[in-house]
């Protein structure tokens, strides 16, 4: 077994293991962790794949920034005391059902699937690239959807300030 | 094995080597790894041992004290016995606590302060990690220490915590902003996030002399933003100890206090390294264009040298900031990061652009 191997497979066995935890923890700050954990070993595996720019970014702004917000709002709303009510058996059986279906289809689907090895060299993606392509409006230039996100995100951020603000009346 | 003090690269390529001709490569990697991991425990411990000592030395002479004078020469061995106190500690068990989350919190604070020193550059060849984004890499993995301290806060089940977790969550997440900003000044200016080319392209100049005022700027902005974004005073309001007892920590005892205290001045440690190694030039020793023998001579004092003089450079500033301000207050602290420091900021990131573009800088 090479190092690569082993390290993949460290990473998802975390992965599957807090994904499960995640779902089955009964306390959510226990399961907003545990989502932690799932975030960084996806991290891990793009490091692995010398993907470094896609790892840090996934670090940033999954682990680093959508987490950190669970956790806050969390902070801000729930006691430690508090449990997350077990389901009914009448939810739970269904529930099961669907989500075994899902997992058979995909499954089936994955294994039919026959996976060729990996042919020719593996190209580095540089960073020069990437930034240069974020902004250019030639082909392959993300100028146009970086506008459209860029707009889409200050809408969004005018809209919670609104939402926010006292009202006076 | 070639040892050569200016160049450590052959140093630790010879011992790669050595290990994959010893060891099926599996096993090279892990021992390589081992010893890397070791090595910076060691740091950890030596480092943390001595900017306890510093801060509190530093304190006494900015209040006209003596500060630590009993154990050993100047107090020198003060801290080493604080240490096998802080370990003899009973660790305290809260009965209402989470108690996973309690214990898991300073591992992940420990751990993220741990992943960045990993990609800081100590000397020509004698860095773990030589990223291709390495400065991107710091910015993400530094921004997970904050979880830590959040969950500690809140898994404490103590009011106290709580605000003080909260409060250094706020704090955080508005000053990595800044942070990340004037390092960007500073990548505009180099063209590359690799720290090794960093330190490279300073070889003719540091760039904190190179980019005129927009770097100036820009360092000062990190000092401040990177000083709030480790906890530490003036913006220290996360544990301020005369309304929050001690803030998040205030439930933990023994070795595990032991690590918020070891993490927060590791913080403040790779935060002044990579002040030193973007704005400052790194292990490059100081040269000034045309004078040949001065730039000679800087030449022998060997990079380590360089390298912690400006880290501690650094860390003195910071140590100057904490015992001479005022702390703040916590809309205070938000209106200097959001009014004043992100539109500085955007505005230097744009000056540095103009900068780059027009070929103006050095």
């Amino acid at each position: 077994m090479t190092s690569n191997q082993f390290m993949f497979l460290l990473f998802s066995a975390v992965i599957v293991i807090f994904s499960i935890l995640t779902v089955t923890s009964r306390r959510i700050l226990r399961a907003a962790t545990f989502l932690l954990f799932v975030l960084v070993s996806t991290a891990g595996l793009y490091f692995l794949l010398k993907y470094n720019f896609l790892a840090a970014i996934q670090l940033t702004l999954y682990a680093g920034g959508i987490v950190v917000l669970i956790i806050f709002s969390i902070l801000l709303t729930s006691h430690i005391a508090e449990k997350l009510p077990t389901a009914s058996l009448m939810k739970k059986w269904p529930a099961a059902m669907v989500a075994l279906v899902g997992a058979a289809l995909c499954i089936v689907v994955i294994l039919q699937y026959n996976f060729p090895g990996s042919v020719g060299s593996t190209e580095l993606v540089n960073v020069t690239d990437i930034g240069e392509n974020l902004i250019s409006y030639g082909r392959h230039g993300y100028a146009l959807p970086f506008e459209v996100i860029s707009v889409l995100l200050l809408a969004a951020m005018i809209g919670a300030i609104v939402l926010a603000k006292k009202r006076k009346d | 094995m070639a040892f050569n003090i200016y160049d450590f690269t052959s140093f630790t390529q010879s011992i790669d080597q050595a290990l994959y001709e010893w060891l099926p490569p599996f096993w090279a990697l892990l021992v390589e790894m081992t010893i890397i991991g070791l090595v910076f425990l060691l740091f950890y411990a030596i480092v943390g041992l001595f900017l306890v000592y510093a801060e509190r030395k530093v304190c006494a002479f900015m209040q006209n004290r003596v500060g630590p004078n009993r154990v050993g020469p100047y107090g020198v061995f003060q801290t080493i016995a604080d240490f096998i106190k802080l370990l003899m500690k009973e660790l305290v068990y809260i009965k209402n606590s989470d108690k996973l989350l309690f214990n898991i919190a300073p591992f992940i604070v420990i751990i993220a302060s741990f992943m960045a020193i990993a990609a800081i550059p100590f000397a020509k060849g004698l860095h773990a990690i030589d990223f291709d984004i390495g400065i991107m890499y710091v910015i993400a993995v530094t921004s997970l220490g904050v979880i830590g301290v959040l969950l500690a806060g809140w898994s404490s089940n103590n009011k106290y915590s709580l605000i003080g977790a909260m409060r250094s969550g706020a704090q955080i997440i508005s000053y990595e902003l800044s942070v990340g900003l004037s390092l960007l000044t500073i990548i505009v200016l180099a063209g590359t996030m690799q720290f090794s080319q960093v330190v490279e392209m300073q070889s003719t100049g540091w760039f904190i002399f190179k980019g005129h005022i927009p770097a100036f700027i820009a360092f000062v902005i990190f000092l401040i933003a990177s000083t709030a974004e480790t906890n530490r005073g003036p913006f220290d309001l996360a544990e301020a100890e005369s309304e929050l007892t001690a803030g998040f920590h205030t439930e933990y005892s023994g070795i595990k206090f032991a690590f918020f205290f070891l993490a927060e001045y590791m913080n403040m440690f790779i935060v002044a390294s990579i002040a030193a190694t973007v704005f400052l030039g790194g292990w490059m020793p100081f040269h000034i264009y045309g004078w040949e023998g001065f730039n000679h001579v800087m030449d022998f004092i060997p990079p380590l040298v360089w390298y912690f003089g400006k880290t501690a450079f650094v860390i003195w500033l910071m140590m100057w900031f904490k015992w001479t301000f005022p702390r703040l207050r916590i809309d205070q602290l938000l209106t200097l990061e959001w009014k004043y420091l992100l539109p500085i900021n955007l505005v230097n990131i744009l000056i540095m652009a103009f900068i780059v573009l027009m070929g103006w800088h050095f």
